[in-house]
């Protein structure tokens, strides 16, 4: 057998070196992450301190800029006084892996601080019911109008030109507007999540469904289909796999809006535990609850991937899939 | 080289004149009469089909050959209504037909399979456009797909199958609906040498049982004298009715044929019509070639 090679243009790779390739893709940032927590003398700007020494404004366990910590120790060189020590150290702000880890853990075993607040879970699962209900209403009727854009010249015509100007307006602009509608609670981060996606999807939609091989629609034509019938027995099968395949990256849209839609209004959802755990500079916390949005977009994209190669069985390449 | 002395192709036997005079006493099928399709271009209008005259008789086989570009494809599209004419009128028993319907079929070369439908369901899939329920398009559509000796791929995807295998799903799709005539837009063009020969022999056997008259496009000039009754060939820029050719070569054909007088005979004269002798060739057809091997290369010449 041929040695395999890494880089050939356009050439499939061997089921190991795909498993290989994309454990590396995790393990390399990991791999940096941890090149700056552990290794002392890289970054580390500042200095934790472990003894006070005769500083009167250091605490044990207080981060302190290098530069400052290291005028202190001059000033106290040669007075004999003791000196104060410290370890270097990274800010507040750049948790260590195992810290995150360990926060993943406490971060969905700590109550909250206070008793009308939310556990993590909770904050999550109200996030996951905004992200449906915006994505679920905007392609309700996204889907249908990009199809028919895609297959009536009429249709595109007639609303493509506004939903063109239309997508450029930024969704996040809409959040009083939508507040001032809407009310406070979570209608209006639907909204924002309905108006983030929507523009886009219907042109997104719109043409794939220009894409369809038209020797198809042909076909049906000699076969006796007439309008409505084409449009269902073939237009809507002929695209159905790209349009799945649309949907899946317009979810991931719609996930990078969620955060802008939870700070409208009330602040809720996964924002609003970020927010709250920032606030009580619990960063760890921060980093798991950013990382959990990861998983979860990640999980839900495999999931829909595996369902779409069952649903789709005849695609040869599992475009649905990829 | 001995010159070989062929016939002329316009000779035909007792049985073969008898045959053309019996079968241009059939019904007429398909009518097309002052055809005219003109293309608007940015640089000016182009006419793709010009003055196209022709009848074609119930159970008739016609092929219709010609240089690429004479607009072949354009005239079996207009004919399946997937194209408008600019002028004149294509009769199908008599009465003018106006856009794409289920009594003519077509064989696109593209195989056009519905790719998220079975064999079984692309077979269906016109039956039940033209009225039949699911039941009953169901057995017919069995029918078909065992004509075409695809039962055992009832209900496989197209993906699953060979091109030779697609293309006789399609010829069966288009069969099921019982069109009064059969347009194949150069079916096999995408196959290779022997599964075509398979598929030639398969349409054969097909045409000589059913009740259907097919107009077929080709530029495979084997092809179309294997295959056809009579041969419309178009002439390019602007496509014409060159000639129409009763192909001599006695029926029912058998592969032998492809070497007999008859046959090279009409071969010849395709040729010329086709591939006439030109005085000079056009710039963009010619290419600049010096030898780069040298002189004392250990293959001085490939001849």
């Amino acid at each position: 057998m041929k040695q395999s090679k890494w880089f050939s243009v356009r050439t499939e790779l061997t089921q190991k070196q795909v498993v290989t390739l994309s454990v590396m893709s995790f393990i390399i940032p990991l791999l940096l992450w941890s090149l700056i927590s552990y290794v002392p003398f890289i970054w580390h700007p500042k200095m934790e301190i472990s003894e006070p020494g005769a500083v009167s404004y250091f605490n044990k366990g207080m981060l302190i800029d290098k530069e400052d910590f290291y005028r202190e120790v001059d000033n106290l060189e040669g007075t004999g006084k003791p000196l104060p020590k410290g370890d270097p150290a990274n800010p507040v702000y750049l948790p260590a892996p195992h810290e995150v880890a360990a926060a993943f853990y406490k971060a969905f075993t700590t109550p909250p601080k206070r008793q009308e607040e939310k556990w993590l879970h909770e904050s999550l699962w109200d996030s996951i019911q905004v992200i449906f209900w915006g994505f679920f209403l905007s392609s309700l009727v996204g889907v249908p109008l990009g199809i028919l854009a895609g297959t009536y010249s009429v249709a595109s015509k007639l609303y493509e030109p506004f939903i063109e100007f239309f997508r450029y307006l930024p969704a996040p602009a809409f959040g009083a507007l939508a507040v001032a509608i809407l009310g406070i609670h979570d209608a209006p981060k639907i909204a924002i999540i309905f108006i983030g996606t929507f523009f886009q999807q219907v042109l997104v939609i719109s043409n794939t469904t220009r894409r369809l091989d038209p020797s198809l629609l042909e076909a049906a034509l000699t076969l006796g289909a007439k309008n409505v019938t084409l449009l269902f027995r073939v237009v809507v099968p002929g695209i159905i796999t790209n349009v799945y395949k649309d949907l899946r990256i317009l979810l991931g849209w719609a996930w990078t809006y969620l955060i802008v839609a939870e700070l409208i209004g009330t602040s809720s959802g996964i924002t609003w535990f970020i927010t709250q755990q920032a606030r009580y500079k619990n960063f760890d916390n921060v980093f798991a609850a950013i990382i959990i949005i990861g998983i979860i977009g990640l999980t839900t994209d495999i999931l829909l991937a595996k369902l779409g190669k069952r649903l789709f069985r005849w695609e040869k390449n599992n475009a649905a899939t990829a | 080289m001995t010159k070989i002395e062929l016939p002329s192709y316009l000779e035909q036997s007792d049985a073969v004149r008898d045959r053309f005079e019996r079968l241009k006493k059939r019904p007429v099928i398909l009518e097309v009469e002052n055809l005219y399709k003109e293309f608007d271009t940015p640089t000016g209008k182009v006419t793709a089909l010009k003055d196209i005259n022709f009848k074609t008789y119930k159970r008739e086989f016609v092929c219709v050959i010609g240089p690429s570009g004479c607009g072949k494809s354009t005239l079996v599209r207009t004919l399946a209504g997937l194209e408008t004419q600019s002028s004149g009128r294509v009769l199908l028993d008599g009465k003018e037909v106006q856009g794409p319907g289920p009594d003519r079929g077509m064989v696109f070369q593209g195989y056009t399979l519905f790719p998220w439908l079975t064999v079984k369901k692309n077979v269906m899939f016109g039956l039940q456009m033209t009225g039949h329920s699911r039941v009953t398009a169901e057995e017919e559509a069995f029918q078909w797909i065992d004509l075409v000796g695809l039962s055992k791929f009832a209900n496989s995807y197209p993906h699953q199958l060979s091109g030779g295998m697609k293309q006789r799903v399609a010829i069966a799709r288009a069969l099921a609906n019982q069109p009064r005539i059969l347009l194949m837009d150069e079916p096999f063009g995408a196959l290779d040498a022997q599964t075509r020969a398979k598929m030639q022999a398969y349409l054969m056997e097909i045409w000589k049982n059913i009740d259907i008259t097919i107009v077929f496009i080709t530029h495979d000039l084997d092809e179309a004298i294997y295959l056809a009754d009579r041969i419309l060939v178009l002439k390019a820029h602007p496509g014409e009715v060159q000639e129409v050719i009763e192909v001599p070569v006695p029926q029912p054909r058998n592969p032998d044929q492809f070497l007999s007088p008859e046959f090279l005979a009409t071969k010849k004269r395709l040729e010329d019509l086709i591939h006439p002798p030109k005085k000079e060739d056009a710039e963009e057809d010619r290419i600049n070639m010096v030898r780069m091997v040298p002189v004392d290369d250990e293959v001085e010449s490939v001849f």
